[in-house]
């Protein structure tokens, strides 16, 4: 494996929530550690966690949210004992910045977007009036957007969705952010349009030398960007490796499940596979395997105790007792083997 | 081939806006939808999908051309009798089921306000037993009728959508991008219940979305439109196979697949209707090959003749 320097390490995470006097555990000592200059994906169904994952990382959760365990160690740094809105100034947007699922809610439709990107420079460097000015001009264009210093004073009604997202991306880049994390970036937009997007985050990630940590449900998109993936599981990474062991080579029953209900795997005339069940009540304790009750080939162990992490190879782990060495040999589904050599008669010339 | 029309859209025109502002969203489309078919039409925000679905329903008023059902031309004015006639036929399924059910309504009200507004004569009893078994179909417990919308997931409330447009037993669904605001999963199990919904009550969709990867999986026919045009139509076997408009080629090339390797070596394929030279050499509308159709003109004929071979 090669060494690679961490830029944040996240231990055991555990975030709660108080609602109408109950205690909802989102986070359940959720490990992670993301390497300088890598493209990470999240992967999980809504309500997994992944979003309240990183939104603890920069100090975003919700009144009634709180850590309750665990570390965040960004820079020398613990962020998870950070409680003042003065800390989180210091890192929120300068060291970690987001990008929103919404173009059409996360942008201020009263001012104009050069307005909303210049602010941004302004409150977190230390350059002011006109430079600012040409720095937000430099920046519309390296988010592609064409005569930029005309556009420079629309207001983001005038502007089409996918060009509401390079907005977006340019006011989450003005900082000179290291890590950038993009939460669900694509979803609201067409695909041909989704393409542009993600093409351009890959570009402005080697230009800035940006860490990138993706949130999505969709695994083509995940496929597309991402170096290594998380499966994410009812508040826990259930599985984390390479893009390629992740989709060649999955291990834990839930990636699986998640693989095989992608309606491009989907055969004609027969029923696409799909997940029984629901996600577990998270305001209860979970016992075991949180995935097991949806699982249908769990064993018994997974209904009793929690799997450890078990490694598949250096850089490829998961927590299912399938890899355990006492466990009886279960196959993955057929139709989600070689997906190497599924799509490979197609590939492009 | 032997097979009868349910559908039948011939030169559809829809125009919005006044005077200066005057403009088409739908240009002049035809095409033909047979019966118990799911025929989808593919297109980006703003290519006029929606608005011909909506045309179809009666949402939209149709500026030129017709739209025939069953044989008889549904567009413009309608006496009341047919007008009644065309809403319980055909329905529609929304795509954003956090907003398109009513929030101060129970699920019992939801799914039979159609009911009501057509047949005054039901009894409450008849009504009630109707949606029990509109819950039941949809795989949702009767036990929901006296709920509300919100204490719903995502995907229970797009089966309520569904429970609402099946009980006017419709001959002919819409469904307008009824996955995209789903999850994965959850994708998977609304998709399942729709091809179920078919087979068991021979039922006929418009399958409307932007993405390629979910009607390749469940339609038996698509169309691409393109700014209110319709660019290319044929069975969706062969479209997959033989991509030739342009546009279909980079909409099929923007499809993310589940395989990392592929998809990071992935050139996209950008659209840009300037290349085609139609000012001094306009297309037209051909079967370039049985029930393929495409627009293009002879230069492009040609080309896409010799790709076919």
């Amino acid at each position: 494996m090669e060494r690679k320097e961490k830029i944040l390490e996240v231990k055991d995470l555990v975030v709660k929530f108080r609602l109408r006097g109950e205690i909802l555990t989102a986070i359940r000592k959720a490990s992670l550690d993301v390497y300088k200059g890598e493209s990470l994906a999240i992967v999980g169904e809504s309500g997994s966690g992944k979003s309240v994952f990183t939104k603890s990382f920069m100090g975003l959760l919700d009144k009634n949210g709180f850590i309750d365990g665990g570390k965040i160690k960004y820079m020398e740094k613990d962020l998870s004992t950070y409680k003042k809105e003065k800390d989180w100034i210091k890192i929120r947007g300068k060291e970690i910045a987001m990008v929103f699922q919404e173009p059409m809610t996360s942008l201020n439709p009263l001012k104009t977007v050069g307005k909303q990107i210049k602010e941004t420079i302004e409150l977190h460097r230390d350059i002011r009036g006109k430079s600012s000015k040409e720095e937000a001009i430099k920046i519309l264009e390296d988010v592609g957007i064409s005569k930029a210093s005309m556009r420079y004073d629309s207001y983001p009604h005038e502007f089409s969705g996918g060009m509401r997202q390079r907005v977006v991306i340019a006011i989450a880049i003005a900082c000179n952010p290291k890590i950038l994390i993009c939460d669900e970036p694509t979803t609201a937009l067409d695909v041909t349009i989704q393409a542009q997007i993600l093409n351009l985050l890959k570009r402005l990630k080697k230009k800035y030398n940006l860490t990138t940590i993706y949130i999505t449900h969709d695994l083509g998109v995940v496929a597309n960007v991402a170096d290594r993936v998380a499966v994410m599981y009812a508040g826990d990474i259930v599985e984390i490796g390479k893009a390629e062991e992740v989709f060649y080579n999955p291990k834990h029953p839930y990636t699986w499940a998640l693989l095989s209900s992608l309606p491009q795997l989907g055969k004609k005339g027969e029923a696409l596979y799909s997940i029984e069940g629901t996600p577990p009540n998270l305001f209860e304790e979970i016992k075991g395997d949180a995935f097991a009750p949806r699982n249908p080939r769990a064993l018994n162990i997974d209904f009793v105790k929690k799997p450890p992490y078990f490694s598949i190879s250096p850089t490829h782990k998961a927590k299912t007792w399938l890899l355990d060495p006492k466990a009886p040999l279960v196959e993955p589904p057929e139709g989600i083997k070689n997906l190497n050599k599924y799509f490979g008669g197609k590939r492009d010339e | 081939m032997n097979r009868n029309p349910i559908l039948e859209v011939k030169d559809l025109e829809v125009e919005f806006g006044k005077g200066k502002n005057r403009f088409k969203a739908v240009d002049g489309v035809s095409f033909n939808i047979y019966k118990g078919e799911t025929f989808g039409l593919v297109g980006e925000s703003g290519s006029g999908k929606t608005t011909i679905g909506r045309a179809i329903i009666r949402l939209n008023e149709v500026s030129n051309g017709e739209i025939i059902f069953e044989g008889e031309d549904i567009s413009g004015k309608l006496s009341r009798e047919k007008e009644r006639n065309v809403k319980k036929n055909i329905q529609m399924i929304f795509q954003d089921p956090m907003a398109s059910l009513n929030e101060r309504a129970k699920v019992d009200y939801i799914i039979s306000e159609g009911l009501l507004n057509l047949n005054k004569k039901k009894s409450k009893k008849e009504i009630n037993k109707e949606v029990h078994n509109a819950l039941l179909n949809v795989g949702l417990l009767p036990e929901f009728a006296s709920r509300f919308p919100h204490e719903f997931s995502g995907g229970q409330r797009q089966r309520i959508g569904i429970a609402r447009s099946l009980i006017m037993e419709p001959k002919f669904i819409i469904a307008d991008e009824p996955i995209s605001a789903l999850d994965v999963s959850i994708r998977a199990q609304v998709l399942n219940l729709l091809l179920e919904l078919q087979k068991r009550k021979k039922l006929t969709y418009l399958f409307i979305a932007h993405d390629l990867s979910v009607v390749k999986f469940i339609t038996d026919r698509v169309a691409v439109i393109y700014k209110g045009k319709i660019v290319e139509m044929a069975p969706t076997e062969k479209l997959f196979k033989n991509p030739l408009h342009p546009y279909t080629i980079s909409l099929i090339s923007a499809i993310p697949l589940p395989d990392p390797i592929r998809e990071k070596n992935k050139r996209l394929k950008i659209y840009d209707s300037k290349i085609h030279n139609y000012i001094e050499n306009p297309p037209k509308w051909i079967e370039i090959e049985p029930e393929h159709f495409v627009l293009a003109n002879e230069m492009e004929i040609t080309k896409y003749r010799k790709r076919l071979k």
